[in-house]
């Protein structure tokens, strides 16, 4: 149950000049604090745990290999450089990764040579799980501990939510929120259950107010947005 | 010379037909490589073209494609199919006439392909799809001649750059192919003849007579501010009653239907008016033609869809609802009233607002003066090259140097030179980024010095995107619970609504309730002032002669010739404040609403104006001015934001301004939406296709950001330097900013003012307003999320 919503806004690592703060949204889930980081990360400071989701790494190259277009082939790169500066910001020694990781399995195995050595030195060290999402069902042949789903009490972890879990975390459904006219990748979290955004770069959103989403979070439901700074809104529905 | 067929002479004799001078001409020259036939409307120009078709092809022809005509319109084709159809049938020749277009069903296309008739009538679109079939080679083999009307619309947009690449190709696979262009009336005739052809002959027909054209004097003013004309519909009424046939212009299709819905209602003596514009569906606009060619109508609605060629010869006035913005355009409009060779046209001049009022003047002073107003196309613009050497690979494989040959004959690429060439073929072969990263799924690949799709079967997805037709994705709104459907708006614009926003549609204020299957549903609430405004789709920027005519006619002392209305608005706006002149920069602050507004009266055309706004937003960003947003019209930029200018001069230093554009055109939704188009033509994304898009996430990742990833990652990517080259000539107009600054050198003047001025009111009603993302939105939207959580009883 969200028992208390503060803004709660973090150091910053690096204050750039003229660079805005990054700031995340601290709340209370199920009696643990957690952060939601405007990168759209949640960090779990007292298991000094990062979790993302839908990276989608190698998604480029899943849609060249099918004859389709030749997207600029840099969202690997990309998107693993935004989870470098997370884990760099953050310290945090346990990693998951909420499925959808890779594209596809293909993907997984045809990550080039660079992104595969720094995905590797990204893991190192570190307590990394990956959950199987309906893109990148296989084992992948990269370091970490592969599950369907994982139990960290109290929280459950998996890629799509369960109507029926509580105090569950996941991923899946991108889901974005407007606010002031601007659509931004958002988390979504009710007194059961904490969706993430797509943390990968070429990663498109669903909005709050699909059928989908709607049905699934509860009336008094939160949108956390992502961008400059994390903003909690009432869900738009 | 060539002559015509027997049963075709005596049949023109029967029917009382004689051929004017310049069509015995276009007989005379049957055999010149290239022709271009500059004549106005009426003169039979498009039977011209077919003259010496007709003539080859003579009683009894033999099977097999011999002339291939392009239109830009596809009602074009309908129309030509039918006039070509009375005298072949009367003349009683075998000649077998057909159309093409992307309105030709499934199983005529299919037979068209295996058994192509002697005359093809189509689009630059369908012709693409044609010769990116293997079959090509075959379909096209015999063709004679290929008509290209209407030359001086398409020479004026991409399709027409297209359109010469697919030329270069028909003459590869018949080197004795004649062309011939139709025309009206334009600024550079010689431009246009190097566009069909580098060896083309100019024939010019005789001008005919001056036009018949005045401004309609209604009985109420026009309004403040707003398009479509509706308060001068009893006064267009009574014109059509004292007409046989009369056309209704407007420049927006959205404003022809609620100029017609509103023309109905005044409509007592139920005289049969019709609409006609792209956006409806093909069985509509053929039931219209169809109902004007028997005469049955006596007004018809429309839009650019009727700017050509179709012959209506009954049509004896033409009214132009709104502002001409290029008196080019007005002429060959008014060219659609009296489709009889050497009488005047009749046409009328409907302001929409005030302001039109005074543009409409000076355009009415530029017909009778007989200038022409234009500005020169660049050089042939790299993604459609891209685009068409795709095309080309589905055709089958293809040798680069002969390609490259064949496509610098093609008078917009005449100066492309082989690395550039070379550049494009990367892109579409490898994806042409600095990374390397497609080694394995490379799109074309070369085998034996052939260059060939990898995956034969993505010919199908490459077709599929064929075109350089960029739609603006819209919605449809309507109105909760009824269902009654008010109109549409762009969906770039539905995206940027609140629950709560009111804004303009249908000349009635409406308040956004939601967002269902793909329609933007909405209430009405009566007296309140709308908060944003609608986006209309293409906007044609007013050219520099109209401008600098304008603000010539500023300059008077008084205004007999303008009516009363507006001469009194303006006398107004010089009390209050000034009127802008040619050799200064006046600029109005004043608040208004709750935000600071500053007006900047540059005169430079829409395009140039709204970078204008992109540039100075930027500026006072960086001054910490927080701008909110900005909206440009061909006169002016309203720029709204939290705190007044009050020292202008640093904002239009021309060093900062122009190095403000190099930084600023980086992440700019300007660059970003040239950027889309760009990529759609280039064939890195798909077209979204209605019906199809929205349906999921995975259809919604954005350009947006492909173009940040590539800025980032690959700033000199071919795609980028595209975008920039595009959006500089285009979108940006820079070269117009450059061109005000040196005018006014430094003299800007900077009103103070307590309120809106009579000249910046209908700035508040202009559509196609562009949002900053800058301090100014965070301020706003913490100051939101916050009442949000307070509204919830959660913060």
């Amino acid at each position: 149950m969200c028992e208390a919503l503060n803004f709660d806004p973090a150091p910053c690592p690096e204050p750039a000049a003229g660079a805005c703060i990054p700031m995340h949204h601290a709340f209370f889930f199920h009696g643990e604090t957690l952060h939601l980081r405007p990168s759209g990360a949640l960090f779990w400071p007292a298991r000094n745990l990062l979790a993302v989701s839908d990276l989608h790494l190698g998604k480029s190259e899943r849609l060249a290999r099918r004859g389709g277009t030749l997207l600029p082939p840099y969202e690997t790169q990309a998107t693993l450089e935004k989870l470098d500066r997370e884990l760099e910001m953050t310290d945090a020694s346990a990693v998951i990764c909420l499925g959808d990781s890779f594209d596809d399995s293909e993907a997984a195995n045809g990550l080039d040579e660079d992104c595969r050595l720094w995905l590797t030195r990204l893991i190192a060290g570190r307590d990394w799980t990956w959950i199987t999402g309906n893109h990148d069902p296989g084992p992948i042949e990269i370091g970490g501990t592969h599950r369907a789903e994982l139990r960290l009490a109290p929280f459950t972890f998996r890629h799509i939510a369960d109507p029926n879990e509580m105090a569950e975390i996941s991923g899946h459904y991108h889901p974005k929120a407007r606010l002031a006219g601007q659509s931004r990748p958002s988390f979504l979290v009710d007194a059961a259950r904490l969706i993430l955004p797509a943390f990968g770069v070429y990663t498109g959103g669903l909005r709050s107010d699909d059928p989908a989403l709607v049905t699934l979070m509860a009336k008094d439901a939160l949108a956390v947005l992502t961008g400059s700074r994390a903003l909690a809104i009432p869900m738009p529905r | 010379m060539t002559t015509l067929p027997a049963a075709l002479s005596d049949w023109f004799a029967a029917n009382g037909w004689t051929l004017h001078p310049h069509q015995q001409d276009m007989l005379a020259r049957a055999n010149d490589p290239a022709t271009l036939l500059i004549a106005p409307t009426g003169g039979g120009k498009t039977l011209a073209g077919f003259l010496p078709t007709l003539a080859e092809l003579g009683a009894a022809p033999p099977s097999g494609l011999h002339t291939l005509y392009v239109s830009p319109l596809k009602a074009l084709t309908a129309d030509i199919r039918r006039n070509l159809g009375r005298p072949i049938e009367g003349a009683g020749l075998k000649i077998r006439v057909e159309d093409r277009t992307g309105d030709t069903s499934y199983t005529q296309r299919r037979r068209q392909r295996a058994d192509p008739p002697h005359i093809l009538l189509t689009t630059p679109e369908s012709l693409a799809l044609l010769l990116s079939y293997e079959d090509a080679p075959r379909i096209f083999a015999g063709l004679q001649r290929v008509i290209v009307d209407e030359i001086h619309a398409l020479a004026e947009s991409k399709r027409g750059d297209q359109l010469t690449l697919q030329l270069a190709r028909l003459q590869s696979l018949n080197p004795s192919l004649r062309r011939i262009g139709l025309s009206a009336t334009v600024e550079n005739p010689p431009a246009l003849a190097r566009f069909l052809s580098p060896d083309t002959t100019i024939l010019q027909a005789d001008p005919g007579p001056d036009p018949d054209i005045s401004m309609l004097e209604t009985d109420a003013p026009p309004p403040w501010s707003g398009g479509g004309g509706r308060y001068a519909i009893p006064a267009i009424l009574n014109e059509i009653t004292r007409h046989k046939t009369t056309l209704i212009f407007h420049n927006t299709r959205a404003q022809a239907e609620l100029f017609f819905h509103d023309l109905w209602l005044q409509n007592t003596q139920d005289l049969p008016i019709g609409i006609h514009h792209g956006s409806l569906s093909r069985e509509q606009r053929e039931r219209v033609e169809q109902a004007m060619t028997a005469g049955a109508l006596r007004a018809v609605v429309c839009t650019g869809s009727l700017d050509l060629g179709i012959d209506w010869g009954d049509v004896d006035l033409v009214i132009q609802v709104g502002a001409p913005k290029n008196v080019k355009r007005l002429v060959q409009r008014i060219g659609r009233a009296n489709h009889r060779y050497n009488a005047p046209s009749k046409a009328l001049l409907v302001p929409a607002n005030r302001f039109e009022v005074v543009e409409c003047q000076a355009a009415l002073d530029a017909v009778c003066a007989h200038t022409l107003d234009g500005e020169p196309r660049g050089p042939g613009p790299r993604d459609v090259l891209c685009q068409h050497i795709l095309a080309t690979a589905c055709a089958g494989p293809f040798d680069a140097d002969q390609l490259y040959a064949e496509i610098i004959t093609a008078g917009p690429y005449a100066l492309l030179t082989k690395p550039e060439f070379d550049a494009c073929l990367d892109f579409v072969a490898t994806g042409g980024y600095a990374l390397k990263a497609y080694d394995r799924w490379q799109r074309l690949k070369s085998t034996n010095g052939k260059w060939h799709l990898r995956d034969s079967r993505s010919a199908a997805l490459i077709r599929q995107n064929l075109g350089t037709i960029i739609d603006i994705e819209t919605l449809k709104v309507r109105l909760r619970n009824h269902g009654t459907p008010l109109g549409e708006v762009e969906e770039s614009f539905a995206a940027t609504l609140t629950p709560g926003d009111t804004f303009l549609i249908g000349g009635q204020i409406v308040r956004y309730e939601g967002l269902r299957e793909m329609t933007v549903e909405v209430s009405r609430t009566p007296g309140r002032d709308p908060k944003v405004a609608v986006f209309n789709g293409t906007k044609f920027a007013t050219s520099t002669l109209l401008a600098d005519r304008i603000l010539e006619i500023f300059q008077a002392d008084s205004w007999p010739d303008l009516p009363a209305h507006t001469a009194q608005w303006l006398a107004l706006q010089r009390k209050v404040s000034r009127l802008p002149e040619p050799h200064s920069l006046l600029l109005e602050s004043f608040p208004h609403d709750g935000r600071e507004h500053l007006v900047v009266y540059g005169f430079a055309g829409r395009n140039a104006q709204q970078t204008l706004g992109l540039l100075l937003t930027k500026q006072m960003e960086s001054q910490g001015l927080a701008p909110l947003g900005f909206v440009a019209t061909d006169y002016a930029t309203l720029i709204w934001g939290l705190d007044p200018v009050t020292d202008p001069a640093p904002l239009f230093d021309p060093d900062t301004l122009r190095q403000g554009l190099e930084i600023w055109l980086s992440g700019n939704a300007v660059m970003k939406r040239t950027f889309r188009a760009t990529a759609i033509i280039a064939g890195l994304i798909e077209r979204s296709h209605q019906g199809r898009r929205k349906t999921g996430r995975q259809a919604t990742f954005s350009s947006d950001i492909l173009y940040d990833t590539l800025r980032k990652y690959d700033p000199d990517h071919l795609l980028l330097q595209i975008t920039r080259e595009e959006a500089l000539r285009g979108l940006i107009d820079f070269s117009r900013i450059e061109a005000l600054l040196a005018r006014v050198k430094n003299r800007i003047d900077l009103k103070r003012l307590s309120r809106v001025t009579p000249l910046a009111a209908p700035l508040f009603f202009e559509p196609g307003r562009i949002p900053v993302h800058g301090t100014g939105r965070d301020r706003l939207a913490s100051a939101e999320a916050q009442t949000l959580m307070e509204a919830a009883g959660l913060a």
